[in-house]
C-alpha cells in the first residue's frame, strides 16, 4: 500500500513539474526570464559574448567540444594534484593517472562511473571539482537537446544559439536554484554538510570506536540526482545514510532524478507550438519506464534465491541482500529503475545482488538506450532520433516523405539520427567482446557464472550510455577498465552529440512544409506506438543474445548456483 | 579555435569558482545554520543514530549482519567488515555492499552460517537479519527483526519478555508520512533505551 501511495504522489507531482518545469524552461531558453540577470550578465561580460551572437551549428559543436576537454584536464589536473591542494582533511594522496583520467571523462560525459571510493579516495577539494561538472554536464545536455528543438522550430536559419549563453542560462536558472533548495532538505532530513573532516566516536556500551567519513555531501546528492549525474560522496552512494537518510529523500532523489527529464517533453511541445508534439513524447517515455518499473519491483519483492537455498524460503519484504531496511524491496526497485533509465546510476542498494529479473530490469532499461526518460537533454535528443526514425518507418508505410514538425525529413537526417542511435549498441558489444575475450578483462568479475558475464556487461552498458551505474561486484580499478572505460563514455557521449548537432543545423535550413491531408500525424496513438516500437525493435534485436548470455540463463538455471 | 579556447578557460574557473566553491561553501553555512545536528553527521553520546555499529554481545540487539558472522573484520586476512564507515576499531575500510549474486553459492553458505548462528541463539531470523545491507552500516532493523532477538536478549540480560517487547514498541519508527520507505527500528536507540530500563541502567 505504501508503494502505491509512493507512485501516485511521485506522478501528481511530476505533472505538476511537466507542466510548470517544462513551460519554465522553455522560457528560459528564449531569454523571458530575467531573475538572475544581475549574475548572468557578469557570466557573459567575462565570456565577451551575448545572447545576440549567435552560432552556426559547426561554430557550437566546436565551442562545446574544446570546453568539454579544458574540463576534462582542470578535473584530471586536480585530481592529480588533490595532495598538494587545500581541502584535504584526511591527507590524501594524488589519484593514481588511470583513475584520474576515467574519473575526469567519467564526470565530464555526465556518466559519474566510479571506479573509487570517495571517502577513501578523493580530498574535499577534488569532490567539489566533480561537483562543478555536475553542474555543468547536464548544462552541455539540455544545451544540445535545446539546440536540436530549435532545428525544428527555426525556418531557413543558418544559426542554432549560442552555446555560452545557453549552457549559462541553464546552470543559472534552472539548476542552481532547484539543487540548492533540494540541498537544504536533504540536510534537515540527516544529510551531512561539512567541511570539519572525518568523526570520531566510541561507544560506551558496546566498546567499539568508529572514526566516521563526513564532507560536503547533501550539496552533492541534490545536484548528483537533480542533474542525473549520479556520482556520490561515499563509496556507496545513495544506500549511505548521509547521502539518502530517510524514505522521504529517497521520495525526493526519484522526483529529482525524473523531473528535468520528462518535463523536457512539455519544453519541447511549447518551443514546437503544440503540446500534443511534447505529450506524445512523454506517453512513450512514461509507458516504458511504467512497464519496467512494474516489473522490476515484483522482481525484487520475490525471494532472494540464494537465502532461499540457504532454509529461508520466506522472506515477506522480498529480496533483502544489499538493500537498506528504511527503503524495503519495491522503493529500492523504483529508484534503480529511475537511476537506470535516467542515465543517472546512482543507487540505494547494491543491484549486484538484485534478482536475475531485477537486475534484467535494469540492465535491459539502459539498453534501450536512454530515453525514457533519459538523462538531462541526452533523453530528449535521443528520444527525438527514435521520433525520426519513427516517422522514417512511417512514411515508408504509407508511402510519403516523411515529416516530422513540417520538416522533410530525407537522406541526411536518417542517416545522422541511424548513427547516433548505433553508436551506443557497437560500442558496448564491441567492447564488451573485447573484455570477454582477454585475461585482464576476465579477471574482473566478483560473481562466477552468468552473473560474471552481466557484470563486464552492465559495466560497458552503463559507461556507453554515461549512466554510470554498477554491478558493482567488478573490480573496474585496473589499467585495462579505466582505459577502456573512458573511451566508451567519450564515444557514447561525443559521438551523439555531435551528429544531433549536426541533425540540428541541417534542420534549421529547411523550409515548413504546412501540415496537409495526407500528411502523418506525430501527436497521436498510434505515433506513440511506432515510437515504442521503434525503440523497443532496436534494444531487443541489438541485445537479445548478450542479455541471454546475462541475466536471462540466470533466470532461467532454477536450482543453480555458481562459485 | 583560440577564443573557444579563451572563452572555456574562462568558463571552467568561473564554474569552479560559482559551482565548486561557493556552492559548497553556501550549503555548508546554511546546513549548519539550520541544522547543525544533522549537517555534522547526527552524533550522539554513543555514535551516530545514521551508522550501524557492529553489536558484539547477545546482550544487545542486533543490527544487519554486515560486520558478523560470516562478514566479520578479520585483521589478519585484511578484510574490514561492514559498519565501518572509514575506520572501525582501528580497520580502515569505507562503505559498500558485498555485491554477492543472487545465484552465488558463497551467498548460500554465508547465509546458512548465519541462520546458524541467529537459530544457537534461540532467534527465528528475518530476512533482514540474514541478509547484509547496501551501505555496510544500515543502522536500522525492520520491526520484526527486532521483536525476533527478544529470545536472546532476554537470556543474556534478564530482562523479561515483556519488558523488551515494551521497549522495542516504543521505539519503532512508522514509514515517512505513513508511506515513504519501511517503518524501522534504529539499533543504537533501541540499545539505549535497552541500556536505560535495565536494573542501575546506564
Amino acid at each position: 500500500m505504501g508503494f502505491f501511495w509512493t507512485i501516485v504522489t511521485l506522478v501528481v507531482a511530476l505533472a505538476l513539474a511537466w507542466r510548470f518545469l517544462g513551460s519554465y524552461m522553455a522560457a528560459v531558453f528564449d531569454g523571458r526570464v530575467r531573475w538572475m540577470a544581475w549574475a548572468e550578465r557578469p557570466f557573459y561580460r567575462l565570456l565577451g559574448t551575448s545572447p545576440d551572437a549567435e552560432q552556426s551549428w559547426k561554430r557550437y559543436a566546436g565551442a562545446l567540444l574544446v570546453f568539454s576537454v579544458v574540463s576534462l584536464l582542470f578535473t584530471y589536473l586536480v585530481l592529480r594534484l588533490q595532495g598538494s591542494l587545500p581541502l584535504n582533511p584526511q591527507h590524501l594522496p594524488g589519484v593514481a593517472p588511470g583513475l584520474a583520467w576515467n574519473t575526469s571523462v567519467s564526470f565530464v560525459t555526465n556518466t559519474n562511473w566510479q571506479n573509487y571510493g570517495g571517502e577513501t579516495t578523493l580530498s574535499y577539494l577534488s569532490q567539489m571539482t566533480l561537483v562543478v561538472q555536475q553542474f555543468v554536464s547536464p548544462a552541455v545536455g539540455i544545451a544540445v537537446a535545446i539546440v536540436l528543438v530549435r532545428g525544428f522550430t527555426r525556418r531557413d536559419a543558418s544559426t542554432v544559439g549560442n552555446f555560452w549563453v545557453d549552457v549559462t542560462r541553464c546552470l543559472l536558472y534552472i539548476l542552481l536554484p532547484i539543487a540548492f533548495v533540494a540541498g537544504i532538505v536533504y540536510v534537515g532530513q540527516g544529510g551531512v554538510q561539512t567541511l570539519a573532516g572525518p568523526a570520531h566516536i566510541r561507544d560506551a556500551l558496546n566498546g567499539v570506536t568508529q572514526t566516521i567519513a563526513r564532507g560536503p555531501i547533501a550539496f552533492m546528492e541534490s545536484i548528483k540526482q537533480l542533474g542525473t549525474n549520479g556520482g556520490g560522496f561515499l563509496n556507496a552512494n545513495a544506500a549511505t545514510p548521509f547521502e539518502n537518510p530517510t524514505g522521504l529523500t529517497n521520495w525526493l532523489s526519484i522526483f529529482l532524478l525524473l523531473c528535468i527529464p520528462f518535463s523536457l517533453t512539455y519544453t519541447f511541445g511549447k518551443m514546437a507550438g503544440s503540446r500534443r508534439q511534447g505529450a506524445a513524447l512523454l506517453a512513450a517515455m512514461a509507458i516504458i519506464f511504467g512497464v519496467w518499473v512494474g516489473f522490476t519491483s515484483v522482481a525484487e519483492h520475490q525471494p532472494n534465491p540464494a537465502v532461499a537455498a540457504a532454509g529461508l524460503p520466506s522472506q515477506p519484504t522480498g529480496n533483502m541482500v544489499g538493500k537498506e531496511v528504511r527503503f524495503g524491496d519495491t522503493s529500492s526497485a523504483l529508484f534503480g529503475v529511475a537511476s537506470t533509465q535516467t542515465s543517472t546510476g546512482s543507487a540505494n542498494a547494491a543491484y549486484d545482488s538484485f534478482t536475475p529479473l531485477g537486475g534484467f530490469g535494469l540492465l535491459s532499461g539502459m539498453m534501450l538506450g536512454e530515453e525514457t526518460p533519459g538523462g538531462t537533454g541526452s533523453g530528449l535528443y535521443t528520444i527525438l532520433l527514435f521520433a525520426i526514425v519513427a516517422v522514417f518507418i512511417g512514411g515508408l508505410m504509407i508511402g510519403r516523405t516523411p515529416e516530422y514538425l513540417g520538416k522533410k525529413i530525407q537522406a541526411r537526417e536518417v542517416k545522422l539520427a541511424g548513427l547516433g542511435i548505433l553508436v551506443m549498441p557497437i560500442v558496448v558489444l564491441v567492447l564488451t567482446g573485447i573484455a570477454v575475450s582477454v585475461h585482464a578483462g576476465r579477471v574482473a568479475p566478483l560473481n562466477a557464472g552468468p552473473h560474471g558475464f552481466s557484470e563486464i556487461l552492465y559495466a560497458f552498458t552503463s559507461q556507453a550510455n554515461n549512466n554510470g551505474s554498477a554491478f558493482a561486484g567488478l573490480s573496474g580499478n585496473t589499467a585495462f577498465y579505466n582505459v577502456l572505460g573512458g573511451l566508451a563514455m567519450l564515444f557514447g557521449r561525443f559521438a551523439v552529440i555531435v551528429p544531433v548537432l549536426a541533425l540540428a543545423g541541417a534542420l534549421g535550413t529547411k523550409e515548413v512544409v504546412p501540415a496537409g491531408l495526407g500528411t502523418f500525424r506525430t501527436d497521436n496513438p498510434m505515433f506513440v506506438g511506432l515510437v515504442i516500437g521503434s525503440i523497443l525493435l532496436v534494444g531487443a534485436l541489438t541485445f537479445f543474445p548478450a542479455l541471454s548470455l546475462g541475466p536471462i540463463v540466470e533466470q532461467l538455471s532454477h536450482g543453480r548456483f555458481f562459485g | 579555435m583560440l577564443l573557444h579556447l579563451r572563452r572555456s578557460l574562462v568558463l571552467a574557473v568561473a564554474c569552479f569558482v560559482v559551482f565548486g566553491l561557493l556552492y559548497a561553501l553556501a550549503g555548508t553555512g546554511v546546513a549548519q545554520a539550520l541544522f547543525p545536528s544533522q549537517a555534522n553527521g547526527s552524533i550522539g553520546a554513543n555514535g551516530s543514530t545514521l551508522i550501524g555499529q557492529n553489536w558484539t554481545s547477545t546482550r544487545w540487539f542486533h543490527g544487519r549482519p554486515d560486520d558478523f558472522g560470516p562478514y566479520a573484520a578479520d585483521p589478519k586476512k585484511g578484510i574490514s567488515g561492514g559498519d565501518n564507515p572509514l575506520v572501525a576499531n582501528g580497520i580502515p575500510g569505507e562503505s559498500g555492499a558485498t555485491n554477492l549474486g543472487p545465484r552465488s553459492r558463497t551467498l548460500v553458505a554465508d547465509t546458512r552460517q548465519l541462520i546458524r548462528w541467529w537459530h544457537q541463539h534461540g532467534v527465528n531470523p528475518t530476512s533482514d537479519l540474514v541478509t547484509t545491507s547496501a551501505s555496510g552500516y544500515d543502522p536500522d532493523i525492520s520491526p520484526a527483526s527486532a521483536y525476533a532477538q527478544i529470545p536472546m536478549v532476554a537470556k543474556s540480560t534478564g530482562v523479561t519478555a515483556s519488558t523488551l517487547r515494551r521497549i522495542i514498541a516504543a521505539q519503532v519508527r512508522p514509514a515517512e508520512l505513513g508511506f515513504l520507505g519501511s517503518p524501522t527500528v534504529n539499533v543504537l536507540q533501541l540499545n539505549e533505551a535497552l541500556a536505560r530500563a535495565e536494573p542501575g541502567g546506564r
